[in-house]
């Protein structure tokens, strides 16, 4: 009962014991057919959780570094408190710099709500200014204590209240990529036993008549695994490839930044999909070969 | 075998067996239908174990042999089962070298011994012909074909001529006695009575009867 051993004969093709085991088609079609599917969708479980990844790492890194100051006050004041917010910046420990937006850039952030004509100038639109944080990060409770002293107008804005919880969906969308995947590889597991089952009790006067004229448990079992193992591998290849298509087919993240676009794969993680039919067939090696040992302990 | 018993449920349907099957001897195994013959060579091959006793085979006590080694004795014993127990999606030809393939020896290596086992027990023309092909008398040729393939020590014969005309049963009666003169141990389970007075001409043999769950041998009446 030497898993090593199992596993090697899966390497040496055995022309005489594979025709042993006859061929049983619905049980062959099953362990294929279901291999195939669950390699499809490993595939977009395994896009999906690199994709949320990517989410989760971009939202925090690119929000994390960076703050706002919002100042609503009367157009007299307005210079005034922004001077007053760019000196309590300076002094701020852990702000490595702030800049007011200019009305410019202002004018392209409001772009796609009012049109390419607005006169920001003219319309009492908050003043913005943009705080880059340095690698220790600053206290904002200390800095909105200060800022409520010097400029009451001002509000600051770390974008705590809405990256958290979008990290945290992006983290949680994550997980559940890589539950889906431990889920499929649990289902092949167990579609691939019924079958590996169902195949052992069709040939049960198969294995019976081996026993008889002088098989050990390892040759019958052997024969079952490398069979079921094979169309496992076969089934899970197609169905990588045709999953890996389908996600290359997907538009490109280029088109737009919404997380969709962005489901696949990028560089060197193209490469992780081809781990899913070795995976599928160890899945299948382990189901087959617990289901055939188990059966045969019921004979003598 | 030493007070070795059998049975199904809780009656034995065999009990206090005691013999031992002296190498190179030939037995005849008889007894009415359902007196237990199927069961003492199931013992004897350790398809089933006693529930009480000792049954040694070959030098070994079947009920405390691991599974790999209960396959090992059985490559070192021929049988002929009474519905032959064949592979039927193997051609005959295969059927016979089982034996040898799940025993990982060289079937092709050994072609020329098995063609010239086939053409022994009258197969030639019938080798790639799948076993629902043959007629009876051919599948059991084909089934002492296969118990002899590995060169076994001992040979179990289960109604060998149970499904075959008087000529049949004659012929392979004939082939188990030569086997028996090659030094072979042959065991022969049969209910009939003619095949027995048939051999006694050929072979000295020495018949066990099965009644009442005892076996004894028996008289000068057969």
């Amino acid at each position: 009962m030497s898993v090593v051993g199992d596993a090697a004969s899966l390497l040496r093709r055995d022309a005489q014991a594979d025709r042993i085991v006859p061929r049983s088609g619905q049980s062959a079609r099953l362990t294929v057919f279901t291999s195939a599917a669950m390699a499809f969708l490993a595939v977009f479980a395994l896009a999906l959780s690199l994709a949320s990844g990517r989410l989760a790492d971009r939202w925090s890194s690119a929000l994390a570094q960076s703050s706002t100051i919002r100042l609503s006050a009367p157009t007299a004041e307005i210079e005034a408190q922004t001077t007053a917010i760019l000196s309590v910046l300076e002094q701020t420990p852990g702000v490595e710099s702030a800049r007011t937006i200019t009305d410019a850039e202002q004018r392209t952030l409001l772009e796609p709500w009012f049109g390419p004509d607005l006169p920001v100038e003219d319309l009492p639109v908050p003043r913005l200014i943009e705080i880059t944080e340095g690698p220790q990060g600053y206290d904002p409770t200390g800095l909105r204590q200060r800022l409520a002293a010097e400029a009451p107008g001002a509000v600051l804005d770390d974008h705590t209240r809405w990256r958290e919880p979008l990290v945290e969906a992006a983290g949680r969308l994550r997980l559940l990529g890589w539950v889906s995947l431990g889920l499929i590889a649990g289902a092949t597991g167990a579609l691939i036993t019924l079958a590996a089952q169902a195949a052992l009790s069709a040939n049960a006067r198969v294995i019976g008549v081996l026993r008889l004229v002088g098989a050990r448990d390892a040759y019958i079992a052997r024969a079952f695994v490398r069979r079921f193992t094979i169309r496992a591998l076969s089934g899970a290849a197609g169905g990588t490839a045709l999953g890996m298509a389908g996600v290359a087919l997907l538009p490109g993240s280029e088109a737009s930044a919404s997380f969709l676009t962005g489901l696949g794969f990028s560089g060197s993680a193209w490469l992780l999909p081809l781990t899913i039919p070795p995976l599928a067939g160890l899945v299948a090696f382990a189901a087959t070969r617990v289901a055939a040992y188990r059966t045969l302990r019921g004979l003598q | 075998m030493q007070e070795a018993a059998y049975g199904y449920g809780a009656e034995p349907l065999l009990s206090g067996l005691t013999l031992e099957l002296a190498p190179g001897s030939f037995h005849f195994l008889t007894g009415p239908s359902g007196a237990g013959k199927t069961t003492f060579l199931k013992l004897c091959y350790a398809e089933l174990l006693p529930t009480s006793g000792h049954v040694g085979i070959l030098g070994e006590d079947a009920s405390a042999i691991s599974r790999d080694a209960v396959a090992d004795l059985r490559a070192r014993i021929g049988v002929v089962h009474q519905d032959c127990q064949f592979l039927d999606h193997l051609p005959t030809e295969d059927n016979i070298a089982l034996p040898l393939t799940v025993t990982g020896r060289d079937t092709s290596r050994a072609a020329g011994d098995l063609s010239e086992l086939v053409e022994w027990v009258g197969l030639s023309s019938r080798a790639k012909a799948l076993p629902p092909e043959l007629s009876g008398g051919e599948r059991q040729r084909a089934a002492l074909a296969r118990a002899i393939i590995t060169d076994p020590d001992l040979i179990l014969a289960d109604e060998p001529t149970g499904n075959v005309d008087w000529e049949m049963s004659v012929r392979l009666l004939q082939l188990l006695v030569e086997l028996n003169r090659m030094g072979k141990t042959v065991l022969v389970a049969t209910h009939d009575l003619g095949l027995i007075r048939a051999a006694k001409s050929q072979v000295q043999a020495r018949v066990l009867r099965i009644r009442n769950g005892q076996i004894a041998t028996a008289g000068a009446d057969l």
